[in-house]
């Protein structure tokens, strides 16, 4: 007969605290916990006393008082009356518009940087080190000023537009390249659906959407055709109408018609207002970053080991579908978690915009707004809390990402 | 027992703060400097030449006070202060007084809690445009771009005057006067806006001065003096009446180069309580007698200040205007020393 007994549980002892390896750490980590708390609540509580000793206090009742200042920028409606909460609001979007684009911009950039930085071509792969290493070792604040004072310096000025003989003229009649920014035509829905302008847009992007998943059911019917009979149907044209045709229809229904920019008075008016400062930012950040993304893309493709590349090579694959299908795919791996903070970074330096008068969040209630109502500890806390939430935003959103594309352990 | 420390580090720091609070003279005059904020940088107001010396004419407000607190005008620590910093500087105790070109507003001295104890200068908003724009007034920029310096009271100004006359402009934020020259010169702005004593220095330095104009509209009043924190009034006092002695010093012409023959004593008893050779002033602002002496001998009184730091002799070249004495046309009116 065998009877089986747990062995016997040994009772918890107060100095297993320090003398027991499984609870030690535990111990040591609440005392660190416990003093950084303390040394936490000593800082703030001793940033009230002294506020409350030179009879300040904080409030938070300025953003709802009127701005009063004007905004170049605008993404939403925005005028001097609103309050400084809603200069806040513009200014945020002016910060994400700048971050988004210039994270795009930097991945294209870096992307083809970091491959062809590998390629065998000697020229090709010099002038790709020569671009990382003049990029990523001059400080992003300098780019930023030298695009904005090279686009302020050769471009035109709209005066010089003027005349019968200009000095300048438009490109092919629609676009102005002006150093006060550039203009483009903008499209105008003369007829949208549902009343207003911002739900025909809407009904486009959402049928964009649609082609888009139209086009994706299209590849796998294509797909499993050739699965089954070793012939793949042609499907491009099929795929250019999928993409095309609701895009116009919808367009057609909804009367677009095209707003070209014209000198009036002091300016190009009408069109789209592309600013010198929003290029300057947004080019200075993509091709900053995009440097150290291209190192990240180098690092990531060599991680990948080379008999993978022999192997596809045998197979019969080009160079081409090699890297696309293989390497690329595997190397995502290595590239994401690095990619994360380069966009972390992206959105952190556009903070840099008031060097050449980007009017993003910390222009407006980092700046006029902290000048104007001399809130200066309420406006850096709601900074910090507006950085602190986007970078962790972006995080989350790269995590599930890359939990998506990284290993997986069945 | 971790207790008992971090609230006696509590009660300690608060102890601390109060005492800093108390009474701004004595902890200067135990220090033995000046804190003094002023520009990081700005020609004829306060920048530091060659040598590293700060000098200007908000410096020399400071170097009057050092000289009538400490009689020495050279003891004063000079805290460089941005547009952002500059009143978190003051609020928090980092520096004494602030003289940094700085608008007198309602909101600044109720709502901030400062106290500006005077006007050392008298400015207002104006515009420059190129003059070959042909524009003769400010109300025909209707769609102007306009360069703008950002976090000053001119940015509000700007917005009110456009609306005030139902016209539209485009403003471009600047961050210092040396950007918004090299935009405005590169066209890509039509109209720069800021003090007209600025946009006066500004166009004096450009190549070709005659090509641009001032626009005859001033859109604001803009009164810049010296400020000190609320709830301090002896050490306001101190300051208020420096610059009050600055001033007299002019009107009844007391001159860095005939003080030392008039504190002898003169027949005008006015001076001579200024000088102190006549009653108690200096007592009860709690200094010497002979402080307002020393402090005229720092930089001279407040007509020499003017002429050697911004006047129409120095690059600025800036006219008396506003500023000149009562007795002249001008708004700078001293209370009397009796």
């Amino acid at each position: 007969m065998t009877t089986m007994t747990d062995p016997p549980q040994e009772s918890f002892r107060l100095s297993m605290l320090l003398n027991d390896t499984r609870y030690r750490s535990y111990t040591f980590q609440f005392i660190a916990l416990l003093a950084l708390v303390m040394a936490i609540a000593y800082l703030m509580s001793n940033m009230f006393a002294n506020l409350r000793d030179q009879g300040l206090f904080l409030s938070w009742a300025f953003l709802g008082e009127p701005a009063g200042y004007d905004i170049n920028q605008r993404l939403i409606e925005y005028d001097s009356q609103m309050t400084h909460w809603r200069a806040t609001v513009v200014g945020v979007l002016n910060t994400l518009l700048v971050a988004f684009l210039a994270c795009v911009t930097a991945t294209v950039l870096g992307v083809i940087a970091g491959v062809l930085r590998l390629s065998n071509n000697w020229l090709v792969s010099k002038l790709m080190s020569a671009y990382v290493e003049a990029f990523r070792n001059v400080p992003v604040l300098i780019w930023i000023i030298i695009i904005f004072t090279i686009m302020t310096a050769v471009m035109p000025a709209p005066r010089a537009f003027r005349g019968d003989e200009p000095d300048a003229t438009m490109l092919l009649g629609l676009f102005a390249f002006t150093n006060r920014g550039v203009y483009v035509p903008a499209p105008i829905l003369g007829n949208p659906l549902f009343g207003s302008a911002a739900m025909g847009w809407l009904l486009i992007v959402l049928g964009l959407v649609g082609s888009f998943f139209g086009a994706k059911a299209l590849g796998a019917w294509a797909n499993a055709k050739q699965e089954l009979t070793g012939e793949r149907p042609t499907t491009w044209y099929i795929t250019l109408a999928i993409w095309f045709v609701p895009l116009i229809v919808l367009l057609t229904i909804m009367g677009l018609s095209w707003d070209i920019p014209a000198l009036r008075g002091f300016n190009f008016g009408g069109g789209l207002t592309i600013r010198g400062s929003l290029i300057a930012l947004w080019f200075a950040l993509a091709i900053y970053t995009g440097a150290f993304i291209a190192e990240n893309v180098r690092a990531g493709i060599q991680a990948i080991n080379k008999g993978q590349s022999e192997a596809a090579a045998s197979l019969g694959l080009r160079p081409g579908r090699i890297m696309n299908l293989v390497i690329l795919p595997q190397a995502l791996r290595v590239i994401i978690p690095p990619l994360i903070s380069q966009y972390l970074n992206i959105t952190k330096n556009s903070s840099l915009a008031i060097a050449v008068g980007y009017m993003d969040i910390t222009g407006t209630l980092g700046g006029i707004t902290l000048n104007q109502t001399g809130r200066a500890i309420e406006c850096v806390l709601l900074l910090m809390l507006f950085y602190l939430t986007i970078s962790l935003a972006i995080s989350a959103v790269m995590n599930v990402y890359n939990n998506s594309v990284k290993l997986k352990e069945r | 027992m971790k207790k008992t420390v971090i609230f006696g580090a509590l009660t300690a720091a608060g102890l601390a703060a109060g005492a800093a609070a108390a009474g701004t003279l004595d902890d200067v005059k135990a220090r033995g400097t000046l804190n003094c904020g002023v520009a990081t940088g700005l020609v004829g107001f306060a920048t530091p030449d060659a040598n590293g010396e700060w000098q200007g004419f908000d410096v020399a407000v400071c170097r009057a006070v050092a000289a009538a607190v400490l009689g020495d005008a050279t003891a004063v620590e000079f805290v460089p202060t941005t547009g952002k910093t500059r009143f978190t500087a003051l609020a928090s105790g980092e520096i004494d007084m602030l003289a940094r070109n700085t608008t007198w507003t309602f909101s600044r001295d109720v709502d901030l809690k400062f106290t500006f104890v005077g006007v050392n200068y008298y400015d207002g908003q104006g515009f420059m445009v190129p003059k070959d724009l042909g524009v003769s007034s400010a109300k025909e920029l209707d769609g102007a771009t306009v360069c703008i310096q950002t976090g000053t009271t001119t940015e509000l100004n700007l917005a009110d005057f456009f609306r005030v006359n139902g016209i539209s402009y485009e403003p471009v934020p600047i961050e210092t006067n040396a950007e918004a020259q090299q935009q405005y010169l590169a066209g890509a702005c039509d109209v720069y806006t800021t003090d007209a004593s600025g946009l006066a220095a500004t166009r004096a330095a450009f190549e070709a001065p005659n090509d641009h104009v001032l626009l005859p509209e001033i859109i604001s009043k803009e009164p810049l003096g010296p400020l000190v924190r609320h709830g301090d009034n002896e050490w306001g006092d101190v300051v208020r009446w420096t610059l009050n002695a600055l001033i007299s010093a002019e009107e009844l012409g007391i001159t860095s180069a005939n003080i030392s023959e008039m504190s002898a004593g003169t027949n005008n008893p006015e001076i001579n309580r200024i000088l102190g050779t006549e009653g108690t002033l200096g007592e009860m602002l709690g200094l010497d007698a002979d402080w307002a002496a020393k402090a005229i001998t720092a930089g001279g009184n407040y007509g020499e200040i003017f002429e050697k730091n911004i006047g129409e002799s120095t690059p600025i070249g800036l006219a008396r205007g506003l500023n000149a004495q009562w007795t002249e046309g001008g708004l700078l009116y001293s209370p009397p020393f009796r």
